[in-house]
């Protein structure tokens, strides 16, 4: 818990140097406007961090949340057409089922997740291509009502931002506080005793998949809402933006530990450094490559507090002996 | 609550780890499962334990027949298990760990953390240790995690508790407060199986006992009726036979030096020679080094401290590459997976240890390849079909002779065996053990690790006990007898 509420700490200050810095040079940065701004681009994928995070608690990882996000726009902005309400509800309802089939193939079948969802990532986006058949869905197309949820807020907070919140509130209770949701930190940390300690490992993980597939669905509704233009290329490559974040925000990618808020916090850092990076006017493939040191650096620091864990466990453990 | 297990049997492949076994726990009493290494009591704790299911007998709780089909089942059914190994959750708290699978919770199912925090906190305290609930489970010292595993046994309020070397790691007032916690649990009526190679402990602990040998059945009934010395009898009392024709052979010069090795930790200090012609065994209970040693000689892990020298020349540690340039050949313990590439044929597997001599101008020539493959393959008397095809496919005892064969094919001057006949038939057994004393033979120096004593005592010319990383004893061919080797691998006062 401690070393977890250190990580969240740092990623807050990094974040408030980043704004720091950013505002000294255009101060409009950090202006009511400039922060809802911050906010609303780092919400989709601080959504898909939330789906991962539990996916990644339990070893394993869900590389095909990007095309699940794209497939569900898609389908969601096809069927405003037919009926707005049932709009939204195919939408997750389409990342329900992309989430069940990677869990029933991961959780039940014990295929490796790598696999499972990077075959996936292109069978999904791939029935993206023929839903859309090259077509692209505009703003014009959908209802303003819809589009206010995307552009909207109530009491100066974005819609999309509640949401957010909301989605990330209902699993940091779940993982923190109730009995499956630990249990997928038991699995994570060492998955043999899990099955020893009589946890139902299959079921729990085949749960993380279509949770993440789900919410990933959700995030795919909201961007339709978000950009109002809609075609087969929607969430290509977020994937590895939502990983990222995930690793920067304290995460262990070999599972056991990290909370959903250090990973949206990770969304964030990486959202907001992308929108400081152009407000200073710094070419925008730096961004991949801070992200990229970020993200190394991330893990070089899990690595070495790893390392002198098992330094200090073996130095007891011969204390014993001796 | 009576659980029992009536003429159970399990195998795994070809190997029969337990045959028709049958035993009893009695609400109230301890129950102490003795045998060797691989006499197949780790394979009975787990049909217990559900993580097996038998091929064959019953499982019997309090009279009628059950069927555990997970390890949930058994747990719910009130039966806890302490493994060997502790298996505890690196990343979460110590309470965590204890209350994992049955958090205390509050209304509307939230767990509530400080009753679970309590509940720690008071099996330590029944158990006399300070150990930390809120701390992580990693950096835990091993006797701290058997005593968390202990605590976690004895949260879930089982009826029947097993006990699987809880002692090994644990100082000596740490075990006299487990004594007395298993006494109390004994008079609320549970049941105790307790496994320890440490004789003097299961006397003083336990009313009842089992031995196995081999997997077999060989006595049961009340520890009254028997001495340390008769237990001790039953565990090892096989007759030797003529299986194991080791020649005699004037040992020549020293091959192999091994001088204060060290591994933080593992094992402490280890010192030997091996001469050419000479088998020396290094005997033990399973987890007391012995393989890491081998590991350590040859370079595949490396030492904290000392060296090994080939003929009076300091090699380099750390480096199989090293080794196997000084004349070392090492067959490991787990041949499936350290000693053969399984998906890949017989020849290629063959030839692996020697591709820079098979090669010309940096490609390898699969001629050659193929030749030395079908040269060993004859001399080892190899059954296969074709030698394309992949290894996997062989019989354990043809898998060993293919490993063998990889290394044989290098000409080694050393040679390092870790249980060269594990899970291999009676028959290519001694072919295996006539393979190594022509070896001996022929100038080759070899150290051998084996868990099986009437191999030990057939094949070596000398041999060293390890005990907790040490080596405690010595022993020559005519002073090795089981009794002995057994008393100094558990240490158990000799008489």
């Amino acid at each position: 818990m401690a070393v977890t509420a250190i990580r969240e700490l740092g990623i807050l200050i990094a974040l408030a140097v980043v704004v720091a810095v950013t505002t000294i040079v255009n101060p409009l940065f950090l202006s009511g406007q400039g922060i809802r701004d911050l906010l609303l681009n780092a919400c989709l994928v601080a959504l898909l961090t939330v789906g991962q995070t539990m996916v990644v608690i339990t070893r394993n990882v869900d590389l095909s949340v990007g095309s699940v996000l794209g497939l569900s726009a898609f389908v969601t902005a096809d069927t405003f057409a037919v009926n707005p309400v049932l709009a939204v509800v195919v939408g997750i309802v389409v990342g329900a089922l992309c989430g069940l089939f990677n869990g029933a193939l991961v959780g039940l079948g014990k295929v490796p997740s790598l696999v499972v969802t990077l075959g996936t990532l292109s069978v999904f986006r791939g029935l993206d291509f023929m839903w859309a058949h090259g077509r692209q869905i505009n703003a014009a197309n959908l209802p303003d009502g819809f589009l206010a949820l995307g552009s909207g807020s109530v009491l100066g907070i974005p819609y999309l931002v509640i949401i957010t919140l909301i989605v990330l509130g209902i699993v940091a209770l779940h993982l923190g506080s109730y009995r499956s949701g630990r249990e997928l930190y038991a699995i994570g940390s060492n998955p043999e005793a899990a099955v020893l300690a009589g946890i139902p490992v299959g079921r729990r993980v085949f749960t993380t998949f279509l949770l993440s597939g789900t919410i990933a669905g959700l995030a795919g509704v909201l961007a339709v809402a978000r950009y109002g233009t809609v075609d087969a290329t929607v969430g290509n490559g977020l994937e590895l933006q939502v990983i990222s974040a995930v690793v920067v925000g304290g995460v262990a990618i070999f599972g056991g530990s990290g909370t959903v808020a250090g990973a949206a916090l990770g969304a964030l850092l990486l959202s907001t450094i992308g929108s400081a990076l152009e407000v200073v006017h710094i070419a925008q493939f730096w961004q991949q490559a801070i992200t990229g040191a970020l993200l190394i650096g991330a893990i070089a620091l899990d690595r070495s507090v790893a390392l002198r864990v098992a330094a200090r466990m073996r130095r007891q453990s011969r204390g014993v002996s001796a | 609550m009576e659980v029992a297990l009536a003429e159970v049997s399990k195998s795994f492949g070809a190997v029969r780890a337990l045959r028709e076994v049958s035993l009893t726990l009695t609400p109230g009493r301890a129950h102490a499962l003795l045998g060797e290494n691989g006499a197949g009591k780790s394979t009975l704790i787990k049909v217990l334990a559900g993580v097996h299911r038998p091929d064959g007998g019953q499982l019997l709780v309090d009279g009628e027949p059950t069927r555990f089909a997970s390890p949930a089942d058994a747990k719910a059914a009130g039966v806890a298990v302490i493994y060997q190994e502790p298996t505890l959750f690196g990343d979460l708290s110590v309470a965590e760990n204890v209350a994992m699978g049955r958090h205390p919770t509050r209304r509307g199912g939230m767990v509530d953390t400080a009753a679970m925090r309590e509940q720690a906190e008071l099996l330590f305290e029944r158990l006399g240790v300070d150990i930390d609930p809120k701390r992580p489970a990693r950096g835990l010292s091993i006797a701290d995690q058997q005593l968390v595993e202990i605590a976690k046994a004895l949260s879930s309020d089982a009826r029947v508790i097993i006990m699987d070397e809880p002692t090994a790691a644990l100082s000596g007032t740490e075990v006299a407060r487990l004594f007395g916690v298993v006494g109390a649990l004994r008079e609320h009526g549970a049941a105790v199986l307790f496994v320890s190679h440490r004789i003097d402990e299961v006397f003083e602990l336990c009313q009842d006992a089992t031995v196995l040998r081999d997997g077999g059945f060989v006595w049961s009934g009340p520890l009254s009726e028997q001495t340390p010395d008769g237990v001790v009898r039953l565990m090892v009392g096989r007759d030797l036979d003529a299986l194991f024709p080791k020649q005699d052979v004037e040992a020549g010069d020293t091959a192999l030096e091994v001088r204060r090795l060290t591994r933080e930790g593992v094992f402490t200090d280890v010192s030997f020679d091996v001469r050419a012609g000479e088998i020396l065994a290094l005997a033990g209970l399973v987890g007391a080094g012995r393989s890491e040693i081998a590991r350590a000689v040859f370079g595949v892990d490396k030492p904290d401290g000392g060296e090994v020298l080939v003929r009076g020349k300091r090699i380099r540690p750390g480096s199989p590459g090293a080794a196997m340039a000084a004349g070392i050949g090492f067959v490991p313990e787990d041949r499936r997976q350290q000693g053969l590439v399984l998906a890949a044929s017989i020849e290629r597997n063959a030839a692996l240890a020697s591709l820079n001599r098979l090669s010309r101008l940096g490609f390898l020539r699969s001629s050659a390849e193929r030749s030395l493959a079908r040269d060993w393959a004859v001399k080892l008397q190899l059954k296969f079909s074709r030698l394309t095809d992949p290894v996997g496919v062989l019989s354990g005892g043809n898998q060993q002779k293919v490993v063998l064969a990889k290394w044989l094919s290098r000409q080694p001057k050393i040679l390092i065996v870790d249980e060269p006949t594990r899970g291999i038939d009676v028959g290519t057994k001694a072919e295996v053990h006539r393979l190594l004393s022509e070896l001996a033979a022929q100038g080759v120096a070899i150290l051998m690790i084996s868990s099986e004593l009437p191999e030990v005592l057939g094949m070596a010319d000398r041999v060293l006990v390890v005990r907790e990383g040490r080596l405690v004893g010595e022993f020559s061919r005519a002073e090795a007898d089981e009794e002995r080797i057994v008393l100094a691998a558990t240490g158990v006062a000799a008489g």
